[in-house]
């Protein structure tokens, strides 16, 4: 077609050569002809440049479609990327601590809550955490935690299935996991910003923390700020109640949480939290007058409200460079029922021996921490934190306990206990972390123990997203 | 009481009046908005100046995510390190992982750098591959189509406007990559350094070549030795410039530039990394034109 056409411009041009000796026919003839053929040129390069664009614009297309493909391809191969079913993670703690070796470490005028591991000397494992978790169905997420100590015990910290899809807000939970109360209390210890718990925790609750086995129920609030109520029943087995072989709830806890952003470079979060429960022959080690080991034991109702507040900074909202997290918990427990003492040993007998009443015994103490942790450059932070308690008030029948008891028990000292804490950590990456901390312990009348203790974390395989 | 119902039912229009959307960074929320017009309301949970692997799970995340009606987040476990704890805190299951008000843009893109071993002594890798998606305009448009389905599945009602929205930023947005593949041309073939490994769409579409980057591994702040090594190794391939987005820390880059002479260029990343960045098309305007400083 080409060639036909330029075989026609070729001979147009000829014939345009021939000077009036064609006639005024043929001209506008030939004239037509070219005006045709100079139109259909424009049209077909109208064409070629539309082909042009349409190539152009298609390598984008083309990339679209390979991709399409491509990922259709990686998604259907996507059971390899998702291997974990379940997520599992392992978190690996270790530490070196020097303290003093002070035999049946206390805290003077509290009544000790549970066992306290984590207070070896020398060079120890801490708990190693097993975690698994996965949601189950589109309704139902499970988490299991498991923590080996040292000595080879396994404990099971959490086992529990929790909603997903209830809606308006709310999210259901069973099973056993760690109450909501106040801020530190659901944080494992991997999440801790120091080496050990709170003094706080230690008396309120034990080292671990409370939890629950039970059921958990949390509204949070359509506001545009986060306003969060819970409320949680459960069996109530742990300090600072006991277990008690009933039907039914044996404790209930509710608190409430609200939180938010000024401008984007603080968020802060802010609770209260009550929790109700009863202790029926709570343990705890005395010396009877004549210094020999009684056991005590109390019955009766106990009450713990907990305020926390947690305000954190980082130039726009980008923690990585530096940012500074402040934090603190108060506390007031009342306890009031009665108490009881007996032979902690059959074979040495005391003054309680076949079990002597102590009258009735109500409490009433408080205390809290404040902590700030500030990372000042990546990967490094530096923290301070202050753990007080208050002598609280006790009310007792002097006569018949100092009777019975020595009065230089710890439990009777009018003594405020406190805790001076610094540390430094610094972390490879968020899966790793070495923390060195120096603590000045006085939580016990007439000890000063400076404790120094060398610290690692690390978290292999999954690892869960942490809250606020 | 009259007073009242009004003000509920004042209270109650803007959430019925709108989609409501969740988006974890500002380059979703700015296609979202492209698309969507006024039939949805977007917002963004973090900032170009934030690290979209490291957010706190912000008690505000909390409560934006209870009232979203739809979810927009990149995938590719950009996100993991905290939106699965606003997920199961928000008491919302619209939004959960496979419903439909859960949208994962990089399902919809080809993945480069998809690691062949998963080992975290490789630093932060991703199974999925290298998430940072949005640094190819390409990609908006195949995650815009899939974006325009999803909107007009979660809200039929108003299905037309998001297939017009659509097709009408498909059409601007064709022109524009047209327009910043020409003006980028010179940039084909010339060798950069990055700070963290946050290009690879960028440079596959360009045609630029990284030769180094600044981190060790994806996710490792470098220390001065792996900056000094770094230095070494690049000075024999003459790269042009350093490169970095706006959240990352200045120092590493700042370094090199120093010691290698070489010029520092701060890209916006995402919408909001620089002043000129502050929608889509402007986001790749400013990119390129910042890519082009130092080779005038």
């Amino acid at each position: 077609m080409n060639h036909v056409s330029l075989f026609a411009l070729a001979a147009a041009g000829a014939l345009s050569a021939f000077p009036a000796a064609a006639a005024d026919a043929d001209l506008k003839a030939l004239r037509d002809e070219i005006a045709q053929m100079k139109k259909s040129y424009e049209q077909r390069i109208d064409a070629l440049e539309k082909r042009l664009v349409q190539a152009e614009s298609t390598s984008t297309q083309a990339k679209a479609a390979a991709d399409k493909a491509t990922t259709q391809t990686a998604r259907a191969g996507e059971g390899k990327a998702s291997a974990f079913n379940p997520e599992i993670g392992l978190v690996l703690q270790g530490q070196a601590k020097r303290m003093k070796d002070v035999p049946e470490r206390a805290v003077s005028g509290y009544w000790p809550a549970g066992h306290a591991h984590g207070d070896e000397r020398g060079l120890s494992l801490e708990h190693s955490e097993l975690m698994f978790s996965a949601n189950i169905d589109p309704n139902f997420r499970g988490v299991a935690r498991f923590a080996v100590t040292g000595a080879g015990e396994v404990e099971v910290e959490e086992a529990s299935v929790s909603t997903l899809g209830l809606g308006n807000g709310f999210t259901l939970r069973a099973g056993r996991f760690a109450s909501d109360i106040g801020y530190q209390n659901a944080r494992h210890p991997h999440e801790w910003d120091f080496a050990d718990a709170t003094l706080m925790q230690k008396v309120l609750f034990g080292n671990e923390g409370y939890r629950q086995d039970g059921l958990q129920m949390k509204w949070l609030a359509p506001t545009p700020f986060m306003l969060q109520f819970g409320a949680e029943v459960g069996r109530g087995a742990n300090f600072p109640g006991t277990d008690r072989n009933k039907n039914g709830s044996g404790a209930g806890a509710v608190y409430v949480k609200a939180g938010g952003d000024v401008g984007v470079s603080n968020a802060w979060q802010a609770g209260l939290s009550l929790l109700n429960t009863r202790a029926a022959d709570r343990a705890a080690h005395f010396e009877d007058t004549g210094g020999v080991e009684a056991e005590s034991f109390f019955s009766g109702e106990s009450r713990t409200a907990i305020a926390d507040f947690v305000w954190k900074w980082a130039p726009n909202g980008n923690a990585s460079e530096r940012s500074l997290k402040l934090q603190g918990e108060v506390f007031r427990r009342t306890e009031r029922g009665t108490w009881r003492c007996d032979d902690a040993d059959a074979a040495s007998p005391t003054t309680c021996t076949g079990g002597a009443a102590l009258g009735d015994l109500s409490t009433r103490q408080s205390g809290g921490y404040a902590s700030a942790v500030f990372q000042f450059m990546p990967k490094w932070r530096v923290g301070y934190r202050h753990d007080w308690l208050a002598r609280g008030s006790k009310s007792f029948d002097d006569a018949t306990v100092f009777g019975l008891l020595d009065a230089g028990n710890h439990y009777f000292a009018d003594f405020k206990p406190r805790k001076d804490s610094v540390m430094l950590d610094w972390s490879n990456s968020e899966f790793s972390r070495l923390r060195l901390q120096y603590a000045r312990d006085r939580a016990m009348m007439g000890v000063t123990d400076n404790q120094v203790t060398l610290q690692y974390i690390m978290s292999l395989g999954a690892h869960g997203a942490h809250k606020f | 009481m009259r007073i009242l119902i009004m003000l509920l039912v004042a209270l109650a229009l803007p959430a019925q009046a709108a989609l409501n959307v969740f988006s974890t960074v500002p380059e979703w929320a700015a296609l979202a908005q492209e698309i969507g017009g006024e039939k949805v309301r977007v917002a963004s949970v973090t900032t170009a100046l934030q690290d979209p692997h490291h957010v706190d799970a912000r008690p505000s995340l909390i409560a934006r995510a209870r009232n979203a009606d739809l979810l927009l987040a990149t995938g590719a476990e950009l996100e993991i390190g905290w939106l699965p704890v606003v997920l199961r805190e928000s008491g919302n299951p619209r939004i959960q992982v496979g419903q439909p008000g859960y949208f994962e843009a990089a399902a919809f893109v080809r993945m480069l750098e998809v690691p062949g071993k998963l080992d975290r002594a490789e630093g932060d890798v991703h199974a999925d591959g290298n998430p940072h998606i949005q640094t190819d305009p390409r990609h908006f448009l195949a995650i815009g189509e899939a974006l325009a389905a999803r909107l007009a599945l979660l809200d039929p009602a108003n299905a037309a406007a998001y297939r017009s929205g659509y097709a009408a930023f498909a059409e601007r947005w064709r022109a524009r990559i047209r327009q910043w593949e020409a003006q980028a041309a010179a940039l084909k073939g010339v060798a950069v350094v990055s700070q963290h490994k946050a290009w690879a769409y960028l440079y596959d579409w360009l045609g630029m070549r990284e030769i180094a980057t600044l981190e060790p591994k994806p996710g490792v702040e470098p220390s001065v030795a792996q900056l000094a090594r770094v230095r070494d190794q690049v000075a024999s391939s003459k790269p042009r410039m350093v490169i970095r987005a706006a959240y990352n820390s200045a120092r590493p880059a700042e370094w090199l530039s120093a010691e290698a002479r070489l010029p520092v260029v701060v890209l916006p990343f995402t919408v909001g990394g620089t002043p000129q960045a502050t929608d889509l098309a402007t986001l790749f305007d400013d990119t390129v034109a910042r890519l082009l400083q130092p080779l005038k």
